[in-house]
């Protein structure tokens, strides 16, 4: 375990290689550094310690954390999907830098799979509904990839918002498909009822175990939303593992090198056209399955339930954490989707503060909450270039 | 079939007018794309907030239809100043919040289009949220007549009275529809005349064509940048007039499907081409009409939005090409 201990001699090589630029500020990589220098069995005990608190988080019902004015086990899976969605939708921009404007059309092929062929026109079991959702919704990313990926960069924004419009729309007027009336009776995940688990309730800073107040572990309830996140956040760590093992692949690297430059991975013998289609469907995938959880959750979907607006949230959300950085997009989800419900109570204003909260993140943290390290490489060296070129470590200011 | 046949000339002429205002519309994408390469996704909220400057002008003169001639056509002027004025500032306001500082960091499109996007999120809402904000500066009961349901549609009162000029084909076309053709038509020639015959027009060609080639030769890019903006905001207040005059009723989030489709014209044309934004314009009015016609009302939207694709597939430089840079002096 080379890791073991922090050896001076990686630090000041590191030292050495990202020097302090104006625009990164302080010094990001010390946390990160900490945590992987901690040795093995401390890491995966402090890394098991925050999968149990994440589970436990409806349960705990932190006053702070907690929404006043809304179920927060309701909050935590809404929050849940909008990470789910957010990592399917890093595969695709974030690695592979194609940027779709029309995700939610994946979310909604998932979402009306479970639903029409559970309630409306089949009554299947949700067992084979959600790997039928997830084929389902790749099949359509593959077929929708395949005409529009030949598309270059920014037609391929709009080719993806006009799908994800058709998509909506065509659920919207066909009779089949429910219209505008949507579809109730989804199926709900099967439950079975094994122990019940109870709430906290907070006085201050002192917490009360309340026996009034419980969740059933493993019932799907309509009232009860702790279960249905806690569906979501296993699905979620699975999608983690996952999208690490694409990312330290072969696949991933090809991705990266496509996004980086296209015609040099070309050249280079990198099947581009195939790897895009690959991150794609792969964001299909994830896609669909999160409108797949989504639907049965909800119980009820309805073609508003998939508003071009939902996919501008996710590019936002990518975006703001930093596409391309797993932890990033989690901690731009987080923000998109927990904090309007947070102040809920200042229901008029919270889309006003979340437009400004965008513009202000752009503008001010282009880079995102938590770039990849790579851009942050990347910026670095580009940084030490222009310092050789001109003798000056200050930026140089391209309006010339 | 039948209805597309019966009704070709009505479909025809209401077409074109929604052409008209798509294509107006249309011109500050792909102006802004010409120069900047970046889709201005808030430029809808710069369209909304004119339509918004001309209502207030007609609440404010209190002009009842069928007034004077000379009244009449004096209110639409002060609304089309106002809705052109607004619409400008608007425009420049977010080149300066949205886009300054990026351009200056010389940072992703993406993270422009995001930083666009919560503009037009914010300027929306404070649109729909007019009537709170009178409130909070002690103004919300003189202001009323303003800010009264800012959550529903907006009325705009027409003081010309839509009369029939002349029958073609069992339809009759209205005074409003040849305005709003012709004045359409008129201010693109003029926008077009303007870049290629003035500074500002060969500045914003130059930019387009090569930036920082253009601030070698001495352009000054960013005040080529605001120009593009503020032509671009002035043509939306334009359209927002236009508008109002034929549809009645604006609303604090009906920016964003007229943005989603002007942009949609301004690609079928070709983006960043500024003669082919009219042609998109009227070329998606007619197909949504017609389309609709064909196969039913409720498919407007995705005829619409096929078209998008089939043009982007198969000539997606759309229908004249990009070529802001390249137009010839």
């Amino acid at each position: 375990m080379t890791q073991g201990k922090a050896s001076p001699d990686t630090e000041s090589a590191v030292a050495r290689t990202t020097p302090k630029s104006p625009r990164l500020g302080w010094d990001r990589g010390a946390l990160s550094r900490r945590v992987t220098n901690l040795p093995k069995p401390a890491k995966w005990t402090l890394i098991g310690v925050l999968v149990v608190l994440l589970y436990l988080l409806p349960l705990l019902e932190i006053p702070i954390l907690s929404t006043p004015d809304t179920d927060f086990g309701a909050v935590l899976f809404t929050v849940a999907s909008y990470v789910l969605v957010a990592l399917g939708l890093n595969v695709v921009l974030g690695y592979a830098g194609l940027l779709d404007l029309g995700y939610v059309g994946f979310y909604a092929v998932g979402a009306y799979t479970v639903a029409v062929l559970g309630s409306l026109q089949a009554q299947l079991s949700w067992w084979l509904l959600i790997p039928l959702a997830v084929v389902i919704t790749t099949i359509s990313g593959v077929l929708l990839g395949a005409p529009t990926l030949r598309v270059r960069g920014d037609y391929l924004a709009i080719v993806t918002l006009g799908f994800g419009e058709i998509i909506r729309l065509t659920a919207l007027n066909t009779e089949w498909l429910g219209a505008a009336k949507g579809i109730t009776g989804v199926p709900r995940p099967p439950s079975v009822e094994l122990f019940e688990l109870p709430h906290l309730q907070w006085e201050g800073a002192t917490a009360v175990i309340d026996l009034d107040d419980k969740t059933k572990f493993l019932v799907f309830g309509v009232a009860d939303q702790a279960p249905y996140y806690w569906l979501a956040l296993t699905v979620i760590f699975i999608v983690l593992g996952a999208d690490r093992m694409l990312r330290l692949s072969r696949v991933g690297r090809a991705w990266e090198a496509t996004r980086e430059d296209e015609d040099a991975a070309e050249l280079m013998g990198v099947p581009t056209f195939k790897f895009k289609l690959l991150a794609f469907a792969s964001g299909a995938f994830i896609g669909g399955l999160s409108g797949a959880l989504f639907a049965s959750r909800q119980g009820f979907i309805n073609p508003e339930s998939f508003q071009l607006l939902l996919s501008i949230l996710f590019v936002a959300a990518v975006v703001v954490g930093g596409a391309g950085n797993r932890w990033g997009v989690i901690m731009g989800a987080i923000v998109v989707a927990y904090l309007p419900e947070r102040f809920r109570g200042f229901e008029e204003w919270r889309l006003l503060v979340f437009g400004m909260a965008l513009l202000i993140l752009a503008n001010f943290r282009p880079q995102g909450l938590i770039p990849p390290r790579r851009t942050r490489r990347a910026q670095a060296v580009d940084e030490q270039l222009d310092a050789l070129e001109e003798g000056t470590d200050r930026v140089r200011d391209p309006r010339g | 079939m039948s209805f597309l046949f019966n009704n070709f000339v009505e479909l025809t002429v209401t077409g074109l007018v929604l052409g008209a205002v798509y294509g107006l519309v249309a011109l500050g994408y792909t102006l802004v794309y010409g120069v900047l390469q970046l889709i201005n996704f808030a430029h809808s909220e710069v369209w909304m907030f004119g339509s918004f400057a001309a209502v207030w002008v007609t609440v404010a003169l209190g002009v009842a239809p069928g007034s004077a001639l000379p009244v009449v056509i004096g209110v639409l002027l002060l609304a089309l100043l106002a809705a052109m004025t607004v619409s400008g500032g608007v425009a420049l306001l977010l080149e300066r919040v949205a886009y300054r500082r990026l351009i200056r960091l010389d940072a992703p499109k993406l993270v422009a289009l995001i930083s666009a996007i919560g503009a037009s999120f914010a300027l929306a809402e404070i649109m729909g949220l007019r009537d709170r904000v009178a409130g909070w500066i002690g103004l919300r009961d003189t202001l009323d007549p303003y800010v009264r349901s800012a959550r529903d549609n907006t009325r705009f009162q027409n003081p010309l009275e839509t009369e029939g000029l002349f029958t073609v084909g069992g339809y009759t076309v209205s005074n409003v529809d040849v305005i709003i053709i012709v004045s359409a038509v008129l201010m693109m020639v003029a926008l077009d005349q303007f870049i290629r015959r003035t500074r500002t027009g060969r500045g914003i060609r130059a930019v387009a064509q090569d930036s920082e080639a253009a601030a070698l030769m001495g352009v000054n890019r960013n005040r080529i940048i605001r120009a593009t903006f503020l032509v671009g905001g002035i043509m939306a207040g334009a359209a927002a007039l236009l508008y109002l005059m034929r549809f009645g009723v604006t609303r604090w989030n009906a920016g964003f499907l007229l943005g989603v489709k002007a942009f949609t014209a301004a690609v079928l044309g070709g983006i960043g081409n500024v003669r082919g934004a009219l042609l998109g314009g009227f070329v998606l009015g007619l197909a949504e009409n017609y389309g609709s016609a064909l196969i039913g009302s409720e498919w407007r939207d995705v005829v619409a939005f096929l078209l998008l694709v089939v043009i982007l597939l198969f000539r997606p430089t759309g229908l004249l090409g990009e070529s802001l840079g390249r137009a010839r002096a």
